[in-house]
């Protein structure tokens, strides 16, 4: 008799078209958050924050109610919805430039206040869907339409360590960077975001994971390079693993 | 012995999954599919597992279904 061992998960809207480009980790991302949204059993209360970026389209994915906030405003939106229906699960599902360059004000400030949500975010070191330009998680020397030369530090400065930036801000629960370049990384992902939404769910804090995520195009490689930068230039400078968890304390 | 159900017109061509199974029984298609890309193919073979990590790997949620 056969047995059914994987089927999309229901926080997935039956008609979603996936829009992000070839081989690219959002649908992974999408995918994995949509799973433990499910697992959790909380998708009937769960109210989710779209941002802008090529995370814009989440309304077409996930099968929740959606706000879009204004570039960068999702933490800011979170806090509203959540202060205001306390009793929903609202995270918010956003990229490197929304979340760490123009809503990186929004993000340490809600995070301090200790808001009661997820945030996910989407590091691909660039700004893709508006075509490739250096954004605040570029690496040094990486080569972007507007870093032609490489990211100098003398000029367009350094990256952004996001995650080691959230774990010293007290109002969070969990913190963790995790990578979609394996099978096996994948599965620890979503362990990751799955404490990332328990955090939330216990009223320890704010759960953050930031996920290291390809972008074949705006890189200008194949999806298997991509997934090799991941591991290897990008994971070298943004260090996988658990910077803060509470959630696991608490146990 | 598994099986997949894959829907070949949502497949971008990315072949993660090609390069990440296994016991090797995905393989890529000879004919296009209704986005332009030659998709990746389920080849039918007694191998297939169930292990589900082509489903996992997948960025576009064309490995709808897997059975063991």
């Amino acid at each position: 008799m056969e047995q059914l061992v994987y089927k999309k998960p229901d926080s997935i809207r039956d008609d979603f078209k996936i829009t992000f480009c070839s081989g690219c980790d959002h649908g992974v991302a999408v995918r994995l958050v949509a799973e433990v949204l499910d697992e959790l059993g909380v998708r009937e209360k769960t109210i989710g924050i779209a941002s802008v970026g090529c995370s814009v389209f989440s309304y077409d994915f996930f099968n929740v109610d959606i706000v879009e906030a204004q570039h960068g405003r999702s933490m800011a939106v979170a806090t509203g919805v959540k202060r205001s229906k306390p009793d929903k699960i609202v995270f918010t599902y956003q990229g490197d430039g929304d979340l760490a360059s123009i809503g990186i004000a929004e993000t340490i400030h809600a995070m301090t206040r200790g808001e009661k949500v997820t945030a996910i975010c989407i590091n691909n070191t660039t700004y893709g869907m508006t075509g490739g330009q250096a954004g605040p998680t570029t690496l040094l020397g990486q080569v972007t339409t507007t870093t032609t030369q490489g990211r100098r530090a003398d000029i367009n400065g350094y990256p952004i360590k996001i995650s080691e930036l959230l774990k010293e801000i007290e109002g969070t629960a969990f913190v963790a960077r995790v990578t979609l370049d394996s099978p096996q990384a994948v599965m620890n992902a979503k362990k990751c975001i799955k404490k990332a939404f328990e955090a939330q769910i216990k009223g320890l804090g704010t759960g953050f994971v930031e996920i290291l995520a390809t972008c074949p195009t705006n890189w200008k490689m194949t999806p298997k390079q991509a997934h090799e930068r991941v591991r290897g230039e990008m994971s070298e400078v943004f260090k996988p693993g658990i910077y803060k968890d509470k959630v696991s304390e608490g146990k | 012995m598994g099986r997949i159900v894959l829907n070949r017109d949502r497949c971008k061509a990315c072949y993660i999954c090609v390069d990440s199974c296994p016991k090797k029984v995905l393989e890529v298609d000879e004919e296009v599919n209704i986005l332009g890309y030659y998709p990746a193919k389920f080849n039918g073979n007694e191998n297939c597992s169930g292990c589900a990590v082509c489903a996992r790997v997948c960025p576009d949620m064309a490995i709808e279904k897997v059975f063991r």
